[in-house]
Order: C-alpha cells, then structure tokens, then sequence
C-alpha cells in the first residue's frame, strides 16, 4: 500500500479543511499564485509520501529550533507531520538503537525516493573523528544516506558554507556538504539560520512537486535568495538620501536612518530577512537598530569586521582594508613622484650651471 | 638578437631621426584618451564616495537623493567607460600600429627588453637620455598594459557583477558577468576587489601624468602634445 500525504495528514487529525487552507498558504509564499494552491493538493492526495531524513552533524540545532517555529500554526503542524514520522535526532520519538534501526527501514524501503536534510557539516580532519553519532564518524553516515538520497537539502550556513566551524583556522576541517557529496541534486538554504518560513516552503515545495525549486548560480532557492537584503529594506530611502547612523546612539540611531556607514552587511548579503521577516513577521536585525552581519553568505565569519563598511582584508594582514592598503599605494606613488622629481630638479640645475659655466668661459 | 645589437638599431632608428615628424594616435585613440581620463576622474571619485559617504543630509529622506545621485554618476560614467573601451578596441584592429600597442607586451622582442632596461637606468638617473620611440616607450608600455588594459577589464567585469546584484537576477549584467561574484568569494569580496582596482588605477595616474609632463620636458620627443595633436617631433 502506498501512503499519501493528505493519508498522512488525515490520519495525523488534520482536517479536510485545514488541508486546503495550507495549501493556499503555500502557494502563496511560493510566490506561485492562486491557480497553484489546487495543484499542490492534488500533488499531496495523489504522490506517494516521499520521507524526510534529517541528519545533524557539527551544529548548534539553530537550524531545527528556527524550523519549529514557523510563525503559522497550520504550517507548522502538516510539515511537521510530514517529517518528524521519519527521522529527526532532536524531534523524533526513537531513541538509540530503536532510531538507528529506523533509519536502515527507511534508507532500504524508501532507496533512491527519500529526501535528506542535512543541519551542519561534516569535519574531515583526524578521519572525522571530531564529530561521532552511533559510534561512528558522521561523514560515514553522511555519505550513506546520500548516496540513496533523492535529493540533498543543506539547512543553514553550516551545512553551505561551513560557518563558524569552519571559519580560520578551522581546526577540524569542517567542510560544507556540497564537498563531500557527489552526483545529488543539492539545494542551498544559508543562513545561521534560515527563516522558518523559507524552510518550510522550500520542504513542502520538493515534497508537493517532487523537484528542486528554481536555483541560483550558487545552489540557493531564487525565490528567497534572488535578492539581497538591501533592495527590500525599509531603510532604503535613508541610503538614497544619504542619510546614515554615524554611532550607536545618534539622532539618526533613533530616527531609523541606514546603517551602511555602521557596517551594516544588507547591500552584500542574499535572504529573505527584509520581506519575510523573523518571529511572525515582526522584525529583522536592521528593524531592532543593528546592521545585517550577512550570516547566509559564504565564509561570513572570515569577512572582516561586521561594523566596518570597507572591510579588512586578511591576505595584507590583520588590519588593512582596501582603503589602507591602495590608499599606502597611491601614498608611495605621489612620495615617488614628488622625489623624484625634486631629483630631477636638481640634476637639471646642476647640468645648467655647469652649462652657464662653460658660456661665461666662452 | 642580443641586448646589444637591440641597443644599437633603437639608437640609429631613421624613423625617430632628429627634426622628423611622424603621425602616432589617430583622432580616435586620442579622443578615447581624454574622454577615458575624464570616466576615471568620476569613476574614482564617485566610488570613493560610494564606500566612505559624505556626511548625513538633514530633514527628510525624500527631500534628498545625495546617494542616488552620486550612484547614479558613477553608473552613468561606467557605462561610457565601458563602452568607451569596446571601441577602443575595435580601434585596435582598425586603426594603426600604435593603436594596437594598448593590448599587447611585445615579449618576444629582444628591442623591447633593452629599451625596458634603459627607460628603468634613465628613471634612476643612471642615463644621460632615454631613447626615442615613435609609439610608447617599453616601461610606459608595460604599466599602461598592466594599470589601465588589464585593471580596465577587472573594473569592468567586477563592476557590472555589482551592477547586477542591483538590476536583479536574469538582468543581462548578472547573466553576463554575475559569475564574478563565486568566483571571488562573494559580495563582500568583489566590493573589495572593485575599490582596490581603484587604488591600482589612481596610483597609476599619479605616476603617469608625472611620467607624461616628465618626458615633455626631459626627452627628446614631444610627448602630451602628440596626445593632443597626434604628432610627434623628435628633438634631436
Ligand atoms: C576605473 C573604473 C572604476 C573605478 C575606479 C570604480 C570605483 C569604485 C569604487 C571605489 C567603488 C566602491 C567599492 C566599495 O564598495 O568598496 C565602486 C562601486 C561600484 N562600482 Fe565602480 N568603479 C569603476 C568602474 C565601474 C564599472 C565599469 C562599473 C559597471 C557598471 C562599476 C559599477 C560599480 C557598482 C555597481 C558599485 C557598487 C555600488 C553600490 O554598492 O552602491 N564601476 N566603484
Ligand atoms: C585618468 C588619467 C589618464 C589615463 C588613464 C591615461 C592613460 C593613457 C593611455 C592608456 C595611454 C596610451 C594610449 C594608447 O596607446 O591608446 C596614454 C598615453 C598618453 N597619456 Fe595618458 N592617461 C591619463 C591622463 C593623462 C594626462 C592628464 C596626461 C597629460 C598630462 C596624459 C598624457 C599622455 C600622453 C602624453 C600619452 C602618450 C604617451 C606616448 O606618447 O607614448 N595622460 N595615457
């Protein structure tokens, strides 16, 4: 017998109706329109339930505390109906063996059909050994259940980019799963961590659909990466204007005004933050008074200063940016200049009175 | 061909006799000349400003645009710059020989290297002249080749990548040149490459026109003015 999702769903004690407002829902936060939310419904009552292994390496569980707290409640219940069933280390009932053995079922039942989400990152150093689940080193378990896998889900910076695991020196070789995993469609949700909402919508999208949304040139989900934090903020009209927070605690601080010249990352950093918002829809770093620190970009924690708009530069040591160093360049070339020509100044005064001397000889 | 016999034929070069006049830089490759001096002078200034903004304006935000103003200019000179340079190109192939030598380092040419080696002998005051050339001599060469053909190329691929995050995915800019970014590590980091050409570019300015008005006084050719008229006088 081959369950559905709506079976799921029902069976959970989802009603009929709360079924189709989900899907509504949904298809509103895909941005796919009206015409898409019948189409999701009937995908969910006819597709065969496809399962959701949620594996967690080197992370902080930010990732699944963030999931858990999609702001609507009907979001929250069918998704995590249709997931913690399967197996999720924090949210699933199994423990210890029970789970382990449960997790084989589902890798041999579901071979080449199951989706698997990965939280955090494997660290390859001293053979893996700095990051064991069951006894063994969970980039052995990684590659397993990817090898059987559908397709890859990477939650958070973490599993992306490698965060601050695997920021310099990164001692235990943290690296991002996309490294270690080959020949799967792998899709990209950065940030530490992703919005809830943008979580969900990207499962129930690969579920409802049985493919990968559309993606950018780095892996991401161009409905919620495609642009950056910067084009959607509320504080825009305040950089066009040039109106910035000079300190912390500035009239402009108060008023609300752009926080580029604080160091806010927004104009280099690809999320959702500035339309979709944290915590219900109630805020977002820049809305508190604090400038983005640009946490869904690669390498974020290896990006200089979060409070400095021109940032330092690692390669040209510990403090220079690229005004210190191009402006120590351009510096160089004007003393150069002013030396030498001071130099040539003379030579040529030389040269004339040694000239003059030879006329007056005349 | 050895350093020596390169030597000699610069030396006695009958095209770079005294008294003679010679055509160098076409109309084109002179206006291109000026009208690139001039991008750069926006570009530079207006970027600087993009980075380190001038002070807050006061009142409300919609009685100012001092931002999108200064965006607005240095977007407005990139496109000229760039487009500039497509037909300063095309000049290349067109034009004449020393049209081309904007997009090239002769290498091979054992006279290259022993003019290289006498223009850096005549900078340290080691020379009492400096051989003439009809186009540009080898050290002006090598830096226009490194500071304004190749930093051209880096400022404008990073800055349309930059340009594209803003026009938006699938904008011809980010289908264009939006791999730029990746590649050099992210937002951040093409915002740090995009101002460090810029360093590289004024710093070559700052040497270039001390070069220019240098050699006009000092070598026996006639330099800013074959940059006006075309023509070039040798001396002596
Ligand atoms: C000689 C050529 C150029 C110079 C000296 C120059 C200089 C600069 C500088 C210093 C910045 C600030 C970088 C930072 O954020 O730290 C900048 C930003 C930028 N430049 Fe250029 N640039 C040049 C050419 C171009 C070209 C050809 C384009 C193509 C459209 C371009 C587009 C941009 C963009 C989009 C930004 C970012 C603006 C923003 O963040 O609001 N630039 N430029
Ligand atoms: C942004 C500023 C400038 C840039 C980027 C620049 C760049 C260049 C380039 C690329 C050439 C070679 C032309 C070619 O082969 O197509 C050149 C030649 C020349 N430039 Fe400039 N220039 C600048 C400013 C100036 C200024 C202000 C002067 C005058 C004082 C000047 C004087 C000359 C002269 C005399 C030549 C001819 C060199 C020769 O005969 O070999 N340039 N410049």
């Amino acid at each position: 017998m081959t369950e559905t999702f709506y079976d799921v769903l029902r069976r959970q004690g989802i009603s009929r109706r709360s079924f189709l407002k989900f899907c509504s829902l949904t298809a509103t936060s895909l941005g796919l329109g009206a015409a898409a939310a019948p189409r999701i419904a009937h995908a969910m009552e006819t597709k065969p339930r496809t399962p959701v292994i949620w594996l967690e390496g080197l992370e902080c569980t930010c990732c699944s505390e963030s999931f858990i707290r999609s702001a609507h409640p009907l979001t929250k219940d069918v998704v995590l109906s249709m997931l913690s069933l399967d197996y999720h280390v924090t949210l699933m009932a199994a423990a210890g063996h029970q789970a382990e053995k449960q997790l084989d079922e589902i890798k041999k039942k579901y071979k080449g059909n199951y989706i698997l989400a990965v939280e955090g990152n494997p660290p390859l150093n001293e053979d893996g050994m700095y990051c064991i689940e069951a006894g063994r080193p969970f980039i052995e378990i990684l590659k397993e259940t990817a090898a059987d896998a559908k397709a890859v889900i990477a939650w958070g910076a973490c599993a992306s980019w490698g965060c601050v695991q695997a920021a310099k020196p990164n001692p235990t070789r943290a690296t991002p799963i996309d490294k270690v995993i080959s020949g799967k469609p792998i899709i990209k949700v950065p940030g530490c961590p992703p919005i809830a909402e943008v979580m969900t919508a990207v499962v129930t999208y690969m579920l409802t659909f049985d493919r990968l949304p559309e993606l950018d040139r780095q892996g991401r989900p161009k409905m919620f990466y495609g642009q950056r934090i910067h084009d959607k903020c509320y504080r825009r009209p305040h950089f066009d204007a040039g109106q910035f927070v000079e300190a912390w605690d500035d009239d402009a601080a108060r008023k609300g005004h752009c926080l580029y010249k604080m160091g806010c990352k927004g104009p280099t950093t690809y999320n959702a933050c500035s339309t979709v918002r944290w915590n219900d829809g109630v805020s977002f770093p820049i809305q508190s008074g604090h400038g983005c620190i640009g946490c869904s970009e690669d390498g974020f924690w290896d990006k200089g200063s979060f409070y400095d708009r021109v940032t330092d530069i690692k390669q040209f040591g510990i403090e220079a940016n690229a005004d210190k160093v191009g402006g120590t360049a351009a510096a160089a070339a004007g003393a150069v200049v002013v030396a030498h020509a001071a130099l040539t100044a003379l030579k040529k005064a030389k040269k004339s009175d040694s000239a003059e001397t030879v006329t007056g000889d005349k | 061909m050895n350093l020596n016999a390169a030597a000699a034929e610069l030396e006695n070069n009958p095209q770079t006799a005294a008294g003679r006049t010679v055509y160098v830089y076409e109309a084109p490759v002179r206006l291109w000349h000026w009208l690139n001096a001039l991008c750069i002078l926006v570009l530079a200034c207006s970027g600087y400003l993009i980075a380190s903004p001038l002070s807050s304006t006061p009142g409300e935000a919609s009685d100012h645009f001092l931002m999108g103003y200064i965006r607005f200019a240095h977007f407005a000179a990139a496109y000229l710059f760039a487009v500039a340079f497509l037909v300063r190109i095309y000049w290349a192939v067109v034009g004449n020989h020393n049209a081309r030598e904007l997009f090239y380092l002769p290498v091979t040419d054992a006279k290259w290297w022993a003019g290289l080696v006498r223009e850096l002998r005549w900078y340290l005051f080691l020379e009492k002249q400096p051989y003439k050339y009809v186009g540009h001599n080898p050290m002006g060469h090598l830096f226009m080749f490194l500071f304004v053909t190749v930093a051209a190329v880096l400022m404008i691929c990073t800055g349309f990548a930059l340009y594209g995050e803003g026009a938006g995915l699938g904008s011809w800019q980010d289908r264009l040149f939006g791999w730029v970014i990746p590649l050099l590590g992210g937002s951040q980091a093409t915002h740090s490459w995009h101002h460090l050409g810029m360093w590289g570019i004024v710093s070559f300015v700052i040497l270039h026109v001390y070069a220019a008005v240098r050699e006009d006084i000092m070598s026996r050719q006639t330099m800013i003015n074959t940059m006006i008229s075309g023509h070039r006088t040798f001396r002596d």
